[in-house]
């Protein structure tokens, strides 16, 4: 119990905070939002599960990557690949030269499922393939760059150019990819539209547990020993090299757990918005992911979801008036939180929050509930006592 | 190299920087039980000395053995593990964390990366730190950050964070710069307490405190040892008044 509420919840503190995170997403969006917004604030809630990976691995591990849309985008693509299969079956595309591979194969004059799609027909292995591929994958780049001690501004520029290298790749490899448009048409999940108007509250409630469930593992591991281990190397790393820890394995295992949480996050972006494509992978995501962390505050896990919608919303709204605007406006925002709120939206509500909930809490109606509830459990002390 | 009795044992180590050597062909043994101090001008190499030990130098050649262990091709982490702690000469401790973390992260259990997930801090690791708090003068100072520790008393923590480690062999690099007067009589009775049991290489300029301290004292002067042997001789060396105590 404890430990639950302790280290789960984050104490009185954090329960609250979890606790109105989740009315909000579970309850006050779904019967606010028509089904058209709720798909958006679906889609906003994948980037959290990259800002949530961030808040880990940059907020608390001291390490910026610039490169999370490539595990986003590599979690996106391995859902997708299995959705493509079976939406290409020999009967849907009958029409093609060769029927039963995807459509944009078919384009660039495949006559053959490559051997790396193959396995992709399977919905376990898609599933392994989702945790799995981004965490080898980060496995690789950590190991190679940890253990030989690159750090800091070398380690950002290195997985920006990684998200560079994959994006350029995606784009080349058309007929094994998709190429620039992606892979689309994506219609059933085992049998099961994921586009009619059941299945988008089904995938955005399970979306939404996802994410307090990547939550609640990023607490446990912050609560632990390893994350104070976190702080200290971040602080010192010297220091804990030569209190008798490797740092680089500390570094390598916040690495991977970062890009499987957010290729989760890639994997539920697909299903809610039914394809995936390479400007979801390159550096400008990438670095978007990064600028929602540090407006929600890169040390709050709950900070850094509000911290995704509030942006997101923003870019929606601003993007439909002024286009050619918000990528300035993105710009602003991200030196103006560097400057003048690095804490982000967390750390203004840890300053300002008292503001706001005293005076709450002080208001009559409040007030008159609490003395009421007080006065009832005297009167039931006194029956007891009597 | 033969073993030896010693608990450190150091045979013609040398370390060249693109030609400079800052260490050079050095030999040094350091008993159980002792506490030995190495002082000697800026630039002799006495810095160098621990970096070779603690594995954040590479040596180019020569042997660094501990309890008959050889050192120079262990890596940081696995030198530490076979008993080695060291103080840098700044003090290095976690600030954004409070003095009883900084000895919970320090205690040498779950060094692992899934051994720190399940690591839990128990009634022993408990008592261990507020014995060691006790020990550097901190145990009314658990809860504070520790950024707001004074000068000295970060230097106690640092000392702290390493005795949790029980380590055999314990260097401490510059322990009383920046301390009071006060604080300086309190770590000379500090250290004098715990190099029972385990052997004890310090670096220091303030001779005042090496007096004190020193069972033997260590003179380097461009990477070599001048000379060697207690206080008295070594004061009295005509070399080492030249190069150091003359000035």
């Amino acid at each position: 119990m404890n430990f639950v509420f302790d280290r789960l919840l984050g104490g009185k503190n954090g329960a609250i905070g979890l606790a109105v995170l989740a009315a909000l997403i579970l309850i006050v969006l779904p019967l606010a939002l028509d089904l058209f917004r709720l798909n958006l604030v679906g889609k906003y809630l994948t980037y959290a599960f990259a800002a949530v990976s961030l808040v880990l691995l940059w907020g608390y591990g001291g390490i910026l990557s610039l490169g999370q849309g490539v595990f986003f985008g590599l979690g996106g693509y391995c859902m997708a690949m299995f959705l493509k299969l079976e939406a290409s079956d020999p009967e849907a595309t009958k029409i093609q030269s060769t029927p039963g591979i995807p459509d944009f194969m078919d384009w660039n004059q495949l006559t053959q499922l490559p051997w790396f799609w193959e396995p992709f027909e399977s919905f376990g292995f898609t599933l392994l393939a989702v945790i799995l591929v981004p965490s080898i994958f980060a496995f690789i780049i950590g190991y190679s760059m940890f253990k030989r001690r690159v750090g800091g501004v070398y380690f950002a520029i290195i997985t920006q150019i990684i998200a560079l290298i994959l994006t350029v790749l995606i784009v080349g490899q058309q007929g094994y990819t998709g190429g620039i448009n992606g892979i689309t048409d994506l219609k059933t999940l085992n049998g099961w539209d994921i586009r009619d108007d059941s299945s988008k509250y089904i995938l955005y409630f399970i979306n939404a547990f996802l994410l307090f469930g990547v939550i609640l593992l990023c607490r446990f591991i912050l609560t632990s020993k390893f994350g104070r281990l976190l702080l200290a190397m971040r602080d010192k790393e010297d220091r804990v090299r030569f209190s008798g820890y490797d740092v680089s394995n500390f570094k390598i295992f916040i690495f991977c757990i970062s890009a499987m949480i957010s290729a989760i996050g890639g994997a539920m972006f697909t299903l809610q918005v039914g394809f995936m494509s390479p400007s979801f992978v390159g550096i400008v995501p990438s670095i978007e992911m990064v600028i929602f962390a540090a407006v929600g505050g890169r040390m709050s896990l709950i900070g850094v979801v509000y911290g995704t919608l509030v942006v997101n919303f923003g870019k929606t709204m601003f993007s439909e008036t002024f286009p050619e605007l918000w990528l300035y406006l993105m710009g602003a925002l991200f030196i103006a939180v560097v400057m003048y709120f690095p804490n982000g939206l967390a750390g203004l509500w840890e300053k300002y929050g008292d503001k706001i909930v005293v005076p709450i809490k002080n208001m009559k109606i409040i007030s008159s509930i609490k003395l009421m509830i007080e006065s009832k459990r005297l009167a039931k002390a006194k029956a007891s006592n009597e | 190299m033969s073993n030896t009795d010693f608990t450190l044992a150091i045979e013609d180590l040398t370390v060249s920087f693109d030609g400079f050597k800052a260490v050079d062909s050095l030999n040094l043994y350091l008993d159980k039980d002792e506490l030995r101090v190495v002082i000697g001008p800026n630039g002799a190499g006495k810095t160098t000395v621990l970096d070779l030990i603690c594995g954040k130098t590479k040596s180019t050649s020569g042997s660094i053995k501990f309890k008959n262990k050889e050192l120079t091709k262990l890596a940081e982490h696995e030198i530490v593990h076979a008993g080695v702690g060291r103080k840098f000469q700044t003090p290095s401790i976690y600030e954004n964390l409070s003095v009883y973390d900084n000895l919970e992260v320090s205690f040498p259990r779950g060094r692992s990366v899934f051994g720190s997930l399940a690591f839990k801090c128990d009634e022993e690791v408990d008592s261990r730190i507020r014995e060691v708090a006790k020990d550097i003068f901190l145990e009314e100072f658990l809860e504070m950050e520790s950024a707001l520790l004074s000068h000295g008393q970060k230097q106690w923590l640092e000392i702290g964070m390493l005795l949790i480690q029980e380590p055999e062999l314990l260097m401490l690099d510059e322990p009383v710069a920046g301390m009071s007067v006060k604080e300086r009589e309190l770590t000379a009775e500090l250290l004098n307490r715990i190099c029972m049991g385990r052997s004890v290489l310090v670096i220091e300029h303030d001779m005042e405190f090496v007096e004190k301290i020193a069972h033997k004292v260590t003179v380097l002067h461009q990477g070599k040892i001048l000379a060697e042997g207690d206080m008295q001789t070594v004061q009295n060396d005509p070399n080492v008044i030249e190069v150091y105590l003359g000035h």
